[in-house]
């Protein structure tokens, strides 16, 4: 799926990185624990989450995520929009609940990984 | 062996906000080595679990870097309240830490088994009241 399906399924603002919106993904997580998403090492492109600071970018850069979805309507702080900038990681903004943000994207083809053990 | 590179890095303790330069500054450092970026992103992270937890716990620490041939050793080193018991604290899901870190997305329990997850070594030195040390290594 390109990352420009992903802003138009989910309504969402482009708070940065639009010149990577025509890049493609094919897996997803979303979560408000930064440590569960860093469990869990296998590709996965997109983070959703309600959670915002910057922290939310070093996760997703040390995972090697390109889009990030803040659900709820949350807006980035100048900061996350810094460094999401310096990592190339398109950072969206969405009004649909992290419940249904996940449905709309997963009913796409966009899905999860399988958890290795 | 002699090591090819080392790095060192100060871990600030009292700002949570700028916790994980260091691993971001190594990834970065490894990507210009060559290395597959399987291994960088097991580096980072487990580095970065560990920076996480000297900030949280520890006010702030040390963590040093060497690459050599076949290996990264990242040593993480702090003065902080030392852990009493490794093999509870190595538990998915306990955690001690308060409740603001964990509205702040950590705080999960996850952060010493990730690191032990993501590195082929691990080993933790710790003595309650003088601090800890964690060695990590990952195979390149």
């Amino acid at each position: 799926m390109k990352i420009s399906m992903i802003k138009e399924l989910l309504e969402a603002e482009v708070m940065c990185g639009e010149e990577n919106l025509g890049n493609h993904v094919y897996s997803a997580c979303g979560s408000d624990m930064m440590s569960d998403v860093l469990a869990f090492v296998k590709d996965q492109a997109v983070l959703l989450t309600g959670l915002v600071n910057s922290q939310v970018i070093r996760t997703a850069e040390m995972m090697d995520m390109v889009c990030i979805v803040l659900v709820r309507s949350k807006l980035p702080t100048p900061e996350m929009i810094e460094l999401a900038e310096e990592s190339g990681i398109v950072l969206l903004s969405s009004k649909k609940r992290m419940y249904d943000a996940c449905g709309i994207l997963y009913t796409h083809g966009l899905v999860g990984n399988k958890v290795k053990s | 062996m002699s090591d090819l590179l080392t790095f060192h890095f100060d871990v600030d303790g009292d700002d949570f906000t700028s916790a994980g330069q260091a691993s971001v500054q190594i990834k970065k450092s490894l990507r210009q080595l060559g290395i597959a970026p399987e291994t960088i992103r097991r580096v980072s992270i487990a580095m970065y679990e560990g920076e996480i937890n000297m900030v949280i716990h520890a006010g702030g620490g040390e963590a040093d870097v060497s690459v050599t041939e076949d290996e990264v050793i990242i040593t993480l080193t702090d003065h902080g309240p030392g852990i009493p018991n490794i093999e509870q604290a190595m538990q998915e899901g306990f955690s001690t830490a308060p409740d603001t870190i964990r509205s702040l997305g950590f705080g999960a329990g996850m952060g010493l088994p990730n690191m032990k997850r993501y590195t082929d070594y691990m080993n933790i030195e710790s003595e309650v009241g003088k601090g800890t040390t964690i060695t990590m290594k990952v195979n390149i």
